[in-house]
């Protein structure tokens, strides 16, 4: 009996040695490939999240969001609550206390000043903050002492936890950007890319759009990490040249976004080399129902305004049949493979405010053919267009330049033929459709098509800035140079009164249920939105890396002082 | 050539000589054949193998079984990602790639050369001309291209339709954007030409510019106009396909050679024949204009004619 | 030709301001928007604010002066700064990328470096072996020589380098691993193992590149010294009883060179302006994967500095090949 107790503690400190003897850098380099290369560590300056998932690995927010959506304490002592007393009852203020002793990498003390200036550094005039919207509704942000923070609002807020939290949201020394507030925020170069942080690495080079290499924080929080002495963060290239790297080749230990067709996914997994991983979100592929008339017959200016509605798709039954005439699982099986699973929801996670809707998720062709036939749209002249009052059912489908898109397109427009809908394609390129250029008409905002199909999401988990997207004052249209977010024109009271109810309510299960009945008005009530694709991150990662866990609410990079070399 | 056969064939014209010429060109020839076959294959093929390019089973079943078939024959050449007839697609892709690569090399051809000649010729119109040509040199084609579609696309589609719109706007565009070479290797050569006994002598008992140009230049300036030429097919056809990637190009559901090859790259690990077929007929394209143009230039010199 | 040369390099002023300035209405005019890149859970009125940070909502004129102030003025002043330790500039601003907000200059010069040993080995391997085949293939045409040589550039033109260059990363890299996918930029030759390292990952790219530019060269020089073979002087030195040697590399080269030095002179900015795409698929991250990153953001200072020291090295290649042309054959002239 005593030998076997002795056996067993031996056995359990033989498999306890690597972790109670880990040591800080003493798994030597680790190699992570993203296919966009890196322009800068400054979240607040990015251009997008490759910057901000690249600067995680140096700043760190107050909290962040683990793999299931949870907040977490990063910086923070604990997550304040109405419960504990955090985030006063009347939902304007919230206490955050920072942990003690934190250091920054150059060994002074991080304090509540350096938070309050964060606020300061992103709200500054002509700074060109990127994530200004994170601290939309902040009063005032005050430091009471070295760790304590409070942040009030100017009115109730049920969702206080959008200022300092997310990888898009990190804290930024005051003593090393002090110099950087408003106009000069762009001409620090030196701070922009070789940030002071807290977080597991400190950058040593940084070579822009190219590669970035870092080392272990000498004054990280946890003596014992990270593990990896240093880190070379490349970029440039394909998602498929970077699946390759991984899987194949073995030259990085991970790659970041691995959007690849399924062959080529069981090809790579082949290789023996690596595995991919996945995690689901909130980006969904969708289809977005203009229902203003894009029609290059009206006057310029007037084309996809609400001054004239859509001559077709305003019939919710046509709207309805094209959803109903997409096999959703087929889409999938031929574009993602791994990185995506059919979804009916405008809103698929996190579960709370997740709607059941798995209606449309079987293909009916016959039904949507009945269904034409039943609201009088028939083919009355033999052409095998659908028609009724002398209007055709034909729609222009437009998207971006990307090979899955492509073959969707190619695909959905088969299965409308099929129930009599003519479909012209158009694929315009991604750097026009989203760059909101007033001047030009391929932009998703000016949507001078039918129908357009692209994938959106949320940052975080709160779905409240999301859907209110779709409210009747966001329209774009030429008074407020196409800049509105309600890109289907769409426009209902009751919506917008929903919307109202949401920024009034708390509580997770009440939001939950809020955000449900806006989900369902959007998608199988009216169909205004026709979600095709629930698309999870997707990446790839060697087989010698581990403690790696994949995250789809906060930054890929997340738990990078966790990372070990598999031994 | 003895004198029966001049006694046996009937009196020709100098085109006649070249055509004779050309015809000993056994090089020539075949790439002749072989030109006019690939032109049979893309405009009357069609005809014959009647699949829809764009077709894609419906039923999801059946076209999952259709899809990433190889070379069989219900479908020689095998299907892509949807299931869609190779065969089918390189034949269609074909009309619009020989079409598009023809005329934007006729046209960056014709200006260069122009440009060229002048430029070599007319001394005080050089600096300007040359000028021009850095200029456009210098230009990045990504954006030229983007700028040009986006101005005139939909003027030049509402007067031609938009089909033939586009090819004109595209076949403009390559054309526009890649005379600039052609134009400095004729000009450089007319440099050297013009000072040259043949053209010394022309000028001197009165011949007037125009007339030295076309009867003395251009016949010299001839081999670099064609290789000009030839490379120029294969550049457009890739522009072409360069422009599709943009979304400038034809619609999404038009396959061109150019547009089969880039789609063909990314699936070269799973799927390798579906990059060699567009390549292959690129290939075969170019390698034809190349030995044509061989031919025309021994068959359009005196000196070599009848040698 | 000493005026000649000093005429065109005052020309050459006045003709660089007017392309500076097509380029950059160009490239401002061209549809597309610094911000496409930015997610879209970022709100309109958050982009606003973004746009008018970077000054691209100023007036086109207002930004094209500020840009010849920053490119004539500051940026020589920040490299005198550098090179004497001086404080000319005095902080004043640079040239900034909208996308990275990093200087523009300080960028191309951290990747001219691998562009150029790239990129330039490259051309001169090209043009190494392009002379001799384009010379051999006119002096025996249709041998069987002259026709492989006809196949292969031919082939090597027709397949764009996208191709070629994935082709040999999956044969060479990834099925037999003997090279790397990817380029390494950190690499710095100091001792035999990092050299071959450079070597290694050099390879491919340089076949790719050198394979393209001499099959261009190489089809320019072979229809050149034919037309030339067939000239009456060629008759006539080989009647004075020259050796073929002579008459073929002495004769018939230097006036065959006219073409030839034509398309290296306009081949050679490139070698600064790097290969898109080989530098795109071989993540090799120089100035061409610079400009063609920043053309798709939009990055309008980015792309106008860097088209602008192209158009420069155009012009001058292309007043270096008059002046060559002037050399081979002295009957040019150009007063």
């Amino acid at each position: 009996m005593k030998f076997r107790t002795a056996l067993l503690g031996a056995a359990a400190a033989f498999v306890l040695a690597p972790a109670a003897h880990a040591e800080r850098g003493a798994d030597g380099e680790v190699k992570v490939f993203y296919y966009q290369a890196v322009s800068t560590l400054n979240a607040y300056l990015s251009s997008g999240t490759k910057d901000v998932e690249a600067g995680s690995l140096v700043l760190e927010p107050l909290a962040g969001f683990d793999q299931d959506g949870q907040l977490f304490p990063r910086l923070a002592a604990d997550i304040p609550t109405v419960e504990n007393g955090g985030v006063s009852a009347d939902l304007t203020t919230i206490t955050w206390k920072l942990k003690e002793g934190l250091l920054w990498s150059d060994g002074t003390p991080v304090t509540s000043a350096d938070v309050k200036f964060t606020w300061e550094y992103c709200t500054a005039p002509d700074g060109g903050c990127a994530q200004g919207a994170k601290y939309e509704g902040v009063k005032s942000v005050d430091t009471p002492d070295d760790l304590t923070v409070v942040i009030t609002f100017e009115g109730p807020k049920p969702y206080p936890y959008q200022p300092f939290t997310g990888g898009t949201a990190p804290i930024l020394q005051k003593a090393q950007f002090e110099a950087c507030l408003g106009a000069a925020a762009a001409s620090c170069t030196e701070q922009n890319s070789k940030p002071i942080g807290t977080g597991p690495f400190i950058v040593t080079d940084f070579k822009v759009n190219d590669v970035v290499t870092l080392e272990a924080n000498p004054n990280y929080r946890d003596p014992a990490k990270p593990a990896f002495a240093k880190v070379t963060l490349k970029g440039g290239g394909d998602a498929l040249a970077a699946a390759s790297a991984v899987m194949e080749t073995g030259e990085f230990d991970y790659a970041w976004n691995t959007q690849i067709n399924p062959e080529q996914q069981k090809q790579m997994e082949a290789g023996g080399k690596g595995a991919f991983v996945n995690a689901f979100g909130t980006l969904v592929e969708r289809i977005e129902i203009n229902m203003t008339d894009p029609s290059a017959d009206l006057p310029e200016g007037e084309r996809s305004t609400v001054k004239h509605p859509h001559p077709i798709l305003t019939d919710a039954n046509v709207r309805k049949a094209l959803s109903m005439a997409i096999d959703r699982q087929t889409l999938v099986d031929v574009g993602y493979g791994g990185a995506g699973r059919p979804t009916c929801n405008l809103v698929p996670a996190p579960a709370f405010q997740a709607s059941d809707n798995t209606e449309c998720l079987t293909q009916d062709i016959e039904g949507a053919k009945a269904l034409l036939e039943g609201a009088g749209w028939t083919d009355s002249d033999g052409d095998g267009i659908r028609d009724k009052d002398g209007k055709k059912l034909s729609i222009v489908y437009q998207t971006t330049v990307n090979p899955v898109r492509q073959d969707f397109q190619a695909l959905i427009k088969g299965w409308w033929n099929e129930i009599g809908v003519e479909v012209e394609l158009k694929a315009i390129d991604p750097s026009v459709f989203f760059g909101g250029d007033a001047a030009s008409p391929d932009t998703f905002q000016k949507f001078y098509a039918d129908v357009e199909m692209y994938a959106n999401n949320f940052d975080g988990t709160d779905a409240e800035p999301y859907m209110a997207q779709y409210l009747c004052d966001k329209i774009p249209g030429p008074e407020n140079q196409w800049q509105g977010e309600n890109i289907n024109r769409f426009c209902d009271p009751a919506y917008d009164a929903l919307v109202k109810e949401l920024s009034g309510t708390s509580g997770i299960d009440a939001r939950g249920a809020l955000v449900k009945k806006m989900n369902d008005m959007l998608t199988k009530d009216s169909n205004i939105v026709i979600p095709l694709v629930d698309r999870g991150r997707f990446s790839a990662k060697s087989n010698t890396l581990d403690g790696f866990v994949m995250n789809s609410w906060d930054t890929e990079l997340w738990n990078a002082q966790d990372w070990t070399r598999a031994k | 050539m003895t004198d029966t056969t001049i006694q046996t064939e009937k009196p020709r014209g100098p085109w006649g000589d070249v055509w004779a010429q050309f015809r000993k060109h056994r090089g020539a020839m075949a790439a002749l054949v072989m030109l006019v076959l690939l032109a049979v294959f893309c405009l009357i093929g069609p005809l014959v193998w009647r699949i829809d390019p764009n077709f894609i089973e419906s039923d999801t079943v059946k076209m999952f079984k259709m899809r990433n078939q190889g070379p069989s024959f219900a479908h020689p050449l095998g299907t892509d990602q949807l299931g869609r007839d190779m065969l089918a697609r390189m034949m269609f892709g074909g009309r619009i790639s020989l079409a598009v690569g023809t005329v934007a090399m006729l046209v960056a051809i014709f200006i260069g050369t122009a440009v060229g000649v002048l430029a070599g010729y007319f001394r005080r119109i050089d600096g300007l001309l040359m000028r021009l040509t850095d200029l456009f040199l210098a230009l990045p084609l990504l954006p030229l291209l983007l700028v040009m579609i986006f101005l005139f696309r939909d003027p030049v589609a509402g007067v031609l339709g938009p089909r033939l719109g586009t090819f004109l706007l595209i076949v403009m565009a390559i054309g526009l954007t890649s005379w600039m070479q052609a134009a400095r290797v004729v000009r450089g050569e007319v440099l050297a030409l013009k000072e040259r006994e043949f053209v010394l002598a022309a000028r001197s008992i009165g011949t007037p510019s125009r007339r030295i140009i076309i009867r003395h230049i251009l016949p010299n300036v001839l081999s670099p106009v064609l290789v000009a030429a030839t490379l120029g097919i294969a550049a457009a056809i890739i522009t072409e396909s360069v422009l599709s990637f943009l979304g400038l190009g034809f619609p999404p559901d038009f396959p061109t050679w150019g547009r089969l090859l880039y789609d063909g790259i990314a699936e070269i690990r799973t799927y390798p024949e579906r990059v060699m077929w567009p390549g292959i007929a690129i290939s075969i394209t170019v390698l034809s204009v190349n030995y044509i143009g061989d031919g025309l230039r021994d068959a359009l010199d005196p000196r070599i004619r009848g040698r | 030709m000493l005026s000649f040369t000093i005429r065109r390099l005052l020309t050459a002023i006045p003709t660089l301001l007017l392309i500076s300035l097509v380029i950059f209405l160009l490239v401002d005019l061209a549809p597309g928007s610094p911000l496409s890149d930015i997610p879209l859970t970022v709100p309109p009125d958050v982009r606003q604010r973004m746009i008018e940070a970077m000054g691209a909502d100023q007036p086109v004129m207002v930004r094209y002066v500020l840009w010849l102030k920053q490119f004539f003025w500051i940026e020589p002043l920040y490299a005198l700064d550098a090179l004497l330790g001086t404080d000319f500039a005095q902080g004043a601003q640079r040239i900034i990328s909208w996308q990275s907000k990093m200087p523009v200059m300080a960028t191309i010069a951290e990747r001219l470096p691998q562009t150029l040993t790239v990129v330039g080995t490259a051309y001169l391997i090209g043009v190494i072996i392009a002379l001799p085949i384009g010379i051999y293939s006119a002096y025996r045409q249709y041998s069987w020589f002259d026709q492989a040589g006809t196949f292969f550039a031919m082939a090597g033109f027709s397949v764009p380098t996208f191709f070629t260059g994935n082709l040999l990363i999956l044969i060479f890299a990834v099925n037999l691993g003997w090279f790397p996918t990817i380029y390494d930029t950190n690499l710095e030759v100091v001792d035999w193992e990092s050299f071959t390292k450079m070597l290694a990952q050099m390879a491919l790219p340089v076949t790719v590149l050198a394979l393209f530019n001499a099959a261009e060269i190489s089809r320019y020089t072979r229809s050149s010294v034919l037309e030339n073979l067939g000239q009456d002087y060629v008759r006539t030195a080989r009647a004075k009883g020259m050796g073929e040697g002579t008459v073929v590399l002495k004769h018939v080269l230097r006036n065959s060179l006219i073409p030839v030095v034509t398309v290296v002179a306009l081949g050679l900015p490139t070698v600064f302006g790097g290969a898109i795409v080989t530098e795109q698929i071989f993540k090799i991250n120089g100035i061409g994967a610079m400009l063609i990153n920043a053309i798709h953001v939009s990055d309008l200072p980015t792309v106008q500095t860097v088209t602008f020291i192209f158009a420069v090295l155009i012009v001058m290649f292309n007043l270096i090949a008059d002046i060559l042309y002037g050399i081979l054959d002295p009957r040019i002239r150009y007063d």
